[in-house]
């Protein structure tokens, strides 16, 4: 589908063209997005933010709803659904974390419209989801499968408004929008050795970069921070922020005290410790670089909204799917995501651009690897070469061209829980 | 971190206080591998194969000690080490995350089937 990364990456632009949104008038924009002041072509909103992407998200608020959804998703073209398994027999702290996800999710600036699927008796309210949503200010509708009389009439009614709604979003243009409104997420899976001996570092570097453009970067995983947090705690200007991360790190390591159990099997896990992993001390050591050497301005729970400018520290699991989940939820419009043993995530409504800095997995894998940085290893390639090479395909990406995740179609979505089941 | 990776290099350290180089290929037993710390040059004699990614002693590390790489703790020796040891989960272990040992210490760790 396309080049694989060449040595003038400053000419990518002529690559641009698969995206089904490329203009003629994107080569020039992307020229100009390599330099110092870039721009993207994305779609305004009406509360200000920027998506890079224009999708119909289909919502079910419970379990019940996802069969529904699925369906309905298929008869849709670029309509995007969010199977889960939850909205249900959940109380507290466990149901409002649910509703902030599929609410942050449907207020992503990368979703245009959204149709949500309640059945009618669930814990998560339809309405209320739908008020959060709205709040965005693009449309958004909802009904539930026991009132319009079940799945068949469901999936008829819901095609019919999905249908609506995507031709309003397909009347959408875009138009020049700054980098310095991105939101990127930075996030590891399948590390192996080389991931902090390379990819994380090269993160890093993007990372700074897209900081010093004005943009937002966040960091997740506490899990992952376990041994290398005293790193991080020493950029947080903040002594609030520098406690709350110390906090919220001490909090994961009670409960797996708790449990009873050693960490290591779980994190690192089997692949990791094939890898060269020993600890999971050496893999949150090797983990923090991708998050670059900009000051941490803050420590946001799991699927909160993003601030504006500069980098965070998200509290999140470990676990691939439930973090760029979450990332996506608080806004981001972009996870980078590197690897080295090689993994396919991808999300519902964010481009995963996927990185490694091992040259085995990049071949074996190529059909999941949109960035290979591993010439570093060899000493062919500095780390700031590296990041730059990662820059331009997160503006590439951010301008339209389609990831590896995206065009194999993966939409991978979960949603952390934090309670029992009722 | 000050290290840089070099062309050529067999293993690379990542600070000048780490115990262990990271294989930057498939290293076989007996083979001398070559790395640099510190601005200087440093070589140790592999005692067993260690694959791509792995970690080799490049000092002695006492049964007990911290394993440092970045500089930092990484785990402590469950063994003696030697310089040109495989480092890995059979002769290190991780010191935090670890339930399993605050169970048995407190007699509190609950959560066993």
């Amino acid at each position: 589908m396309r080049e694989p990364e060449g040595q003038a990456s400053g000419q990518a632009a002529a690559d641009q063209t698969e995206s089904g949104q490329a203009a003629a008038s994107q080569a020039a924009d992307q020229a100009a997005a390599s330099q110092a002041a870039p721009a993207i072509m994305g779609y305004r909103r009406e509360n200000g933010d920027i998506g890079i992407r224009n999708h119909l998200l289909i919502i079910p608020t419970v379990i019940c709803s996802n069969q529904v959804c699925s369906r309905i998703a298929q008869l849709v073209p670029g309509a995007v659904a969010v199977p889960h398994p939850h909205g249900c027999s959940q109380i507290g702290a466990d149901k409002d974390r649910t509703f902030s996800v599929l609410a942050g999710t449907g207020a992503n600036p990368n979703v245009g419209a959204v149709l949500i699927v309640s059945l009618g008796c669930e814990v998560v309210d339809p309405q209320q989801l739908a008020d959060a949503i709205r709040v965005t200010g693009k449309p958004v509708e909802w009904f539930d499968i026991q009132s319009v009389g079940g799945s068949v009439k469901a999936i008829e009614h819901g095609a019919k408004l999905a249908r609506q709604l995507q031709a309003g979003l397909m009347r959408l243009r875009q138009e020049p929008v700054p980098l310095s409104k991105l939101k990127v997420g930075v996030k590891c899976g399948g590390s192996d050795a080389t991931s902090g001996l390379a990819s994380n570092p090269a993160l890093g570097a993007a990372a700074d970069r897209l900081i010093r453009e004005g943009g937002t970067v966040v960091i997740g995983e506490t899990t992952e921070i376990i041994g290398a947090e005293h790193v991080l705690a020493e950029r947080c200007p903040d002594a609030a922020v520098r406690e709350r991360l110390y906090a919220i790190v001490g909090r994961f390591e009670r409960e797996v005290e708790r449990m009873g159990a050693d960490m290591r099997g779980g994190n690192p896990s089997p692949g990791n410790i094939a890898g060269g992993l020993s600890t999971i001390e050496e893999k949150s050591l090797g983990c923090i670089s991708k998050c670059g050497t900009s000051p941490i301005l803050g420590v946001t729970e799991y699927a909160e909204p993003l601030p504006e400018g500069g980098l965070y520290f998200m509290d999140s699991p470990g676990n691939d799917i439930e973090c760029v989940s979450g990332m996506a939820a608080a806004g981001a419009h972009i996870v980078c995501f590197t690897t080295g043993r090689g993994t396919p995530t991808g999300s519902a409504v964010v481009p995963v651009i996927k990185i490694t800095g091992n040259g085995r997995t990049f071949s074996l894998m190529e059909d999941n690897m949109d960035v290979d940085v591993s010439p570093m290893l060899d000493g062919s390639l500095d780390v700031e070469a590296a990041g730059e090479r990662i820059w331009q395909e997160i503006v590439e990406v951010a301008d339209g061209k389609l990831t590896k995740a995206e065009i194999l179609g993966h939409q991978e979505f979960s949603i952390n829980r934090i309670g029992p089941s009722l | 971190m000050e290290h840089a990776l070099e062309a050529g290099a067999d293993a690379i350290v990542m600070d000048v206080r780490d115990h262990v180089a990271t294989a930057l290929r498939d290293v076989a037993a007996g083979e001398t591998i070559r790395y640099k710390t510190g601005g200087r040059e440093g070589s140790v004699v592999v005692a067993e194969p260690v694959a791509f990614g792995h970690k080799i002693a490049i000092a002695a590390v006492a049964a007990g000690g911290e394993v440092r790489k970045y500089g930092e703790v990484i785990g402590r020796a469950v063994t003696a080490i030697e310089a040109g040891r495989h480092v890995h989960v059979h002769n290190i272990e991780g010191i935090r995350g670890r339930g399993d040992q605050a169970g048995a210490a407190a007699g509190t760790g609950g959560g066993k089937a």
